[in-house]
């Protein structure tokens, strides 16, 4: 993906909902994309795909998918890359079927929409793709309603479904954050499994720092539309660069500190119709400097990107004074 | 869903009851009407009122009249017309009422096939020009009343172009299948797109509602995530889950229609159903007749009503869950 913009034209105002995102995504690899709500990180995925159907939206920037151009294609030439080679997961798995077909059915209907097969050999297939992402009695199963399955095992349905055509790439937006954390653990869980068996890239979308911790190899921290620090996850984790990563890691509640209060990024989140020309996280900043009244260049050294005016000896003044104050 | 059934059948004939009861209480506390003679029919005799008086217990208390009513209605059958003395109403019901299926069955046809395709066009193509101009269509349709219509298709078909075009037409009336096909269809052709004219509309400006709604839903956006066509997300997801809404309606609008309900298009152009039957009976204040005709009726949308939420926990899964 490179300068991926997406604007909305509203009757207040045209809202820049993604502001230039680049990054890559390597085969096997799974990247993080994560955000506060409204940071433009789903909408980003989905205006990539052709999935955003608003009258008013205006797309640009390039998105290659294995050397070929996707933005801008008809609906036609998208249906073969969507489901086909590009798998979607969504954040509610409750309303993510069609609630009039057995599961089966929904699965059987990709794997024919992208393969010469049969009826039979669909449904079988969709029984054991049900039975791989752990679905108990997956042949009686298939017969199921989507009502009949709790969020969880739904989630799992959906996953099946996504992965059903062996694709090349995986989206997956907040695909555990309508789900109970012992859930979310086993969703996660089998999303990494699935991904080394069919070896497919995932792009995971969240608000969760935790979840990246845990299966992403690369991360994107967005921020008002705008990347504010791309790297591989250790060094955005262990070594983060940008003051919003700070405050997203901060955030983060820890089991073993005993805190009265939660740690929050004072502020509210920028509106999209009120993005300030500078950086767009200044006003939030504990360490604002003139600079930042610029909008700030995403740059860096070894694969680890961030968009903030700091130098790295301030930064190691910060992370001094902060140590002296007892904060990790 | 054996016991489901039940349920629904139960509630059915409670409301047959209740219903029999108040078109009861009406026969017999309307102003200025005499029960008996309204029974015993037009210049009875002193002698035939008081047989009448008799037989329907008109000097008993309240439930016992009713309960000699229902019996007369149901199982002697035997209630005559006030107006045509003699003449029976069950015999009379059970002769209008294929006339009234004539009619229905193929408004029903029409009514479908206009209202979904318009209602899908419509959606299709929703904020370009066809959409506001098929809903425009959609309220002139339903705003537009039947008899009316009926009127001015009658006026057109008889008046100057029955000489020309429309010579065809025939002036009213009806004509059996079995006597001649061909007649059964002139003579019905105008009275369906009539009486379709109204459903039509409805069914459009509803399927518009719901498939907009539909195509709104997360579901789609996954079916269209998962590389299917705009053309099958259409047909095989939204239009399958607004099919919903329309069935119960179309379920509910046929059983009112058997019942009677398109009395206004069977007297503008002189077809002998139940409902020009009721029509009879109302403005002669035949008792009798409108009971009949009333229970008739009634039957009708109770059983329809019924059937549509038969019908509704068959085609939408998630309600056969609850029950």
């Amino acid at each position: 993906m490179r300068d991926l913009s997406v604007s909305f034209a509203t009757r207040r105002g045209v809202v820049q909902a993604v502001d230039g995102l680049s990054f890559d995504v390597q085969p096997k690899e799974v990247l993080g994309i994560v955000g506060e709500s409204g940071s433009g990180k789903s909408v980003a995925m989905y205006s990539m795909l052709g999935l955003v159907r608003d009258a008013n939206v205006r797309v640009s920037g390039s998105v290659l998918f294995e050397g070929r151009e996707i933005l801008g294609l008809t609906d036609t030439e998208m249906q073969s890359v969507r489901g086909g080679q590009v798998g979607m997961i969504f954040q509610d798995p409750m309303t993510a079927l069609t609630p009039v077909y057995t599961v089966g059915w929904q699965i059987a209907e990709q794997l024919r929409a992208h393969n010469e097969m049969t009826k039979k050999q669909a449904n079988e297939r969709a029984t054991e793709l049900l039975a791989e992402v752990g679905i108990p009695d997956p042949k009686s199963r298939a017969n199921h309603y989507p009502h009949e399955f709790s969020g969880g095992m739904r989630q799992r349905v959906v996953i099946a479904m996504a992965l059903s055509c062996n694709p090349k790439l995986l989206i997956a937006d907040e695909p555990t954050t309508a789900l109970d954390v012992t859930t979310q653990a086993q969703i996660l869980d089998l999303m990494g499994r699935l991904q080394a068996t069919y070896g497919s890239s995932i792009v995971i979308i969240t608000h969760d720092m935790g979840v990246i911790a845990e299966i992403a190899h690369r991360v994107v921290v967005m921020y008002a539309g705008r990347p504010a620090e791309i790297g591989p996850e250790l060094d955005v984790v262990r070594a983060a660069r940008h003051p919003y990563t700070w405050g997203l890691l901060g955030a983060v509640p820890r089991a073993d500190v005993k805190t009265r209060r939660l740690v929050t990024i004072p502020g509210n989140a920028v509106s999209p119709l009120a993005v300030p020309a500078g950086c767009a996280f200044a006003p939030r900043c504990e360490y604002r400097m003139d600079i930042c009244e610029q909008r700030p260049p995403l740059r860096g050294a070894n694969d680890h990107l961030d968009a903030c005016w700091l130098s790295d000896e301030q930064r190691l003044e910060i992370r001094s004074t902060a140590t002296v104050r007892g904060e990790s | 869903m054996p016991r489901f059934i039940a349920k629904r059948l139960a509630s059915a004939i409670l409301v047959m009851f209740t219903i029999s009861v108040l078109v009861f209480l009406i026969f017999f506390a309307t102003p200025g009407v005499n029960p008996a003679s309204r029974i015993a029919g037009r210049s009875a005799t002193p002698a035939v009122l008081r047989q009448v008086s008799k037989e329907f217990g008109l000097n008993r208390p309240l439930p016992i009249r009713y309960a000699l009513m229902m019996y007369h209605l149901f199982i002697k059958q035997d209630l005559t017309s006030y107006v045509n003395i003699g003449d029976k109403i069950i015999p009379q019901i059970t002769a209008a009422a294929p006339i009234t299926l004539s009619l229905i069955s193929g408004a029903v046809v029409i009514w479908l096939l206009v209202g979904t395709s318009a209602g899908i066009i419509a959606a299709k193509n929703k904020g370009k020009f066809i959409d506001p101009l098929v809903m425009f269509f959609g309220i002139a349709a339903i705003s537009i009343p039947v008899y009316w219509l009926g009127e001015m298709v009658s006026l057109i078909t008889q008046g100057g172009l029955h000489s020309s075009i429309f010579a065809w037409v025939p002036n009213g009336g009806y004509v059996s299948i079995t006597q001649s096909p061909v007649e059964w269809f002139t003579h019905l052709i105008f009275p369906w797109f009539t009486l379709a004219s109204l459903y039509a509309g409805i069914y459009a400006r509803v399927l518009r509602g719901e498939l907009i709604n539909n195509m709104n839903e997360d579901y789609i956006r996954t079916a269209r995530a998962k590389g299917l066509s705009e053309r099958r997300i259409l047909y095989r997801h939204a239009l399958r889950c607004s099919m919903i809404t329309i069935v119960s309606l179309f379920g509910l609008d046929v059983g009112v229609l058997v019942g009677g309900a398109a009395l206004l298009t069977e007297v503008v152009f002189g077809l002998p159903g139940v409902g020009w039957l009721t029509y009879q009976g109302l403005t002669n204040l035949d008792l009798p007749l409108i009971m009949g005709c009333v229970m008739y009726g009634a039957f009708f949308v109770v059983l329809a009503s019924a059937a549509v939420d038969v019908l509704y926990a068959y085609i939408d899964p998630r309600i056969r869950v609850v029950n």
